[in-house]
């Protein structure tokens, strides 16, 4: 209570705007793509077109997916230290093990004191690690399928790994699964910022919305830099 | 049987135009069929001559025909028909030394005339396998004329100038290979490390297709492109999906949701219904089978996938998706999905209801100094 806030900049520009075209993304492409799997409509006559129609906003919103991922992996040596990529491994580093264990023990309910993080919250941060892993996964077997009406073209050279790795049947499998671990993923997400703006009061909901977060530490410029390598040995 | 054109010398009273005068087939005939198979190897037109002459002059190379685990469905497929086509004339070319469903010989004669061709002819001859190859135990789940099936495709193939692996056994192991795959069964070029091998798999392998190989390997005196499988891109190179006539019916979004039902008989897209034509490559859509009658899709039945590695794992009959591993067979991708993400919400909505009522301890003056952020 009464506790004084700074508000500072912690969400930069392309940081949201890659979040907001993930999150339409993914809900289109999961709803195009529930329909692909398991079409339920009936076309009326032959020259409907509606699986072609569906088909079609299912490729364009993949590659709107797969520009915005690569457009957030490559910000995390350009943007701020809030979005740059040593937030994703707070499990390399001592500090970053302690905060993980704060946050967990108040998930879980051993603790009473709501851990408050400027960045991300570092078991957030490492889920995300996680999920980039899971949505490299989606772009590569999502490709690799899509690549597969131009045999020996660029695309279907440049994938030719996930073809080693798997048949075309089990790419479909795997692509239906891990589209559910994101849907798991996402009701884990929508709840814990809902929970955190309530717990944290730094408005972290809207700080998606704005880019400013409201935390009790003042207000400190960072930079993410390519060349902090293993930060974590560094750090004080 | 004069084979010394092989050695290098002339044969004498051999002419391909003389053995297909003598069966009735007409000049007209067979340039035809040197037409047909000229675009079935997607070569253009103007290659047709170049065919034509090289079967003309074609060398009698002697052909072996090996059975190993297989039900011989694809020696059945290139036989049974009711009239001889011209390609199995063009296939009688080759001096068929040894074939163990159709070969006269028998026991140790038709060995003996084996290991004859093997030795005589090391590096000249092509072999044709049916069936794939156990390998545990040392190979002993299989064997004829008292050698191992692992052994005889080890010198067999080894030795050979090519070796066509006829039918989806003998390509990747098959139908043997599938789980637990118990004889640890593989295809000819998983066991014969170093072979020449082509494979044309397919349950059965389209007859088409290995003559326009074997043509293929006449004229150019080499095999045609292949793909990462070691499948011929002429006959592989394109998906079952993007060249089939219900095609236009996937795309409007007209499915068969039933056997028999009003979109069936209309003959309306297969893909509710399990067909794999999105994820197989083959020419069955344009090539077709049994003098290009029909082919499943046509017939009515989705394709099964057949001419994939891993399809009898992979590509249950009746359902888009294979099973997911561990679950039971009722139990498909989606419905665990959907089961985990009820989970994951469940979960969450208790934790939501234990956070609205536990009670947090409020920060004071001395812990805000300790968070400080990053």
């Amino acid at each position: 209570m009464g506790e004084k806030k700074f508000k500072q900049y912690i969400w930069e520009l392309p940081v949201r705007w890659c979040h907001w075209i993930n999150v339409l993304s993914i809900v289109v492409l999961a709803a195009t793509g529930i329909l692909i799997g398991n079409p339920v409509f009936i076309g009326s006559s032959t020259d409907a077109y509606l699986m072609g129609w569906i088909r079609f906003i299912h490729f364009v919103f993949a590659y709107a997916f797969a520009v915005s991922v690569i457009t957030r992996m490559i910000w995390t040596f350009r943007g701020n230290c809030y979005a740059g990529w040593r937030e994703y491994f707070p499990f390399m580093g001592a500090a970053g093990r302690k905060e993980m264990k704060e946050v967990f023990d108040y998930y879980t309910f051993r603790s009473k004191h709501p851990p408050e993080t400027t960045g991300h919250n570092p078991m957030a941060a490492t889920a995300y690690f996680v999920l980039f892993l899971v949505y490299w996964f989606m772009i590569l077997t999502g490709f690799a399928m899509y690549a597969e009406h131009a045999p020996g073209g660029i695309m279907h050279s440049l994938l030719k790994p996930v073809y080693v790795m798997m048949t075309t049947q089990q790419m479909h499998l795997y692509h239906h699964l891990a589209m559910w671990l994101i849907f798991g993923f996402v009701i884990n997400h929508v709840y814990s910022a809902w929970l955190m703006d309530i717990k944290e009061k730094g408005g972290e909901i809207s700080s998606m919305f704005s880019g400013y977060k409201f935390t009790t530490s003042p207000y400190a410029v960072c930079k993410s830099r390519l060349w902090d390598f293993f930060p974590w040995k560094s750090k004080k | 049987m004069d084979r010394d054109d092989c050695t290098g010398k002339k044969q004498e009273g051999f002419s391909v135009a003389k053995m297909l005068e003598e069966r009735g087939v007409s000049r007209r005939d067979f340039l035809k069929f040197c037409s047909t198979v000229t675009a079935a190897m997607a070569l253009p037109a103007t290659m047709v001559p170049k065919v034509a002459q090289a079967l003309d002059k074609v060398q009698r190379p002697p052909l072996v025909w090996l059975e190993f685990q297989d039900c011989a469905g694809d020696t059945e497929a290139l036989l049974r028909s009711a009239n001889p086509t011209v390609g199995e004339l063009v296939l009688d070319i080759l001096s068929v030394d040894y074939h163990e469903t159709i070969m006269a010989a028998a026991g140790h004669q038709a060995e003996a005339n084996l290991e004859k061709t093997v030795k005589e002819f090391q590096g000249k001859y092509l072999c044709v396998v049916e069936g794939s190859i156990p390998m545990k135990e040392g190979g002993a789940y299989g064997c004829v004329g008292g050698k191992s099936h692992l052994a005889r495709a080890k010198q067999v193939c080894g030795s050979a100038a090519a070796t066509i692996a006829v039918g989806t056994c003998a390509s990747y192991g098959g139908i043997a290979a599938a789980a637990p795959n118990p004889t640890g069964a593989v295809g000819v070029k998983e066991a014969v490390s170093g072979a020449t091998v082509i494979n044309l798999p397919g349950c059965p392998c389209n007859a088409d297709n290995l003559t326009a190989v074997v043509v293929h390997f006449l004229t150019f005196g080499k095999l045609p492109a292949l793909d990462s499988h070691g499948r011929p891109l002429f006959a592989y190179g394109k998906r079952i999906h993007d060249n089939c006539e219900r095609r236009p019916h996937f795309d409007a979004g007209q499915y068969v949701e039933h056997w028999g039902d009003d979109a069936h008989r209309k003959g309306h897209c297969l893909y509710k219904m399990g067909c794999k034509g999105p994820a197989t490559f083959h020419n069955c859509p344009t090539q077709r089978f049994n003098e290009k009658v029909s082919w499943p899709v046509a017939a009515g039945h989705g394709c099964v996938g057949c001419s994939e590695p891993q399809f009898w794992d992979t590509s249950p009959l009746y359902r888009r998706l294979p099973n997911v591993p561990g679950f039971g067979i009722e139990q498909n991708a989606d419905k665990i999905g959907l089961a985990f993400a009820a989970g994951v919400g469940g979960a969450f909505a208790i934790h939501g209801a234990m956070n609205a009522l536990r009670k947090d301890k409020e920060p004071t003056a001395d812990e805000e100094t300790k968070e400080g952020g990053e």
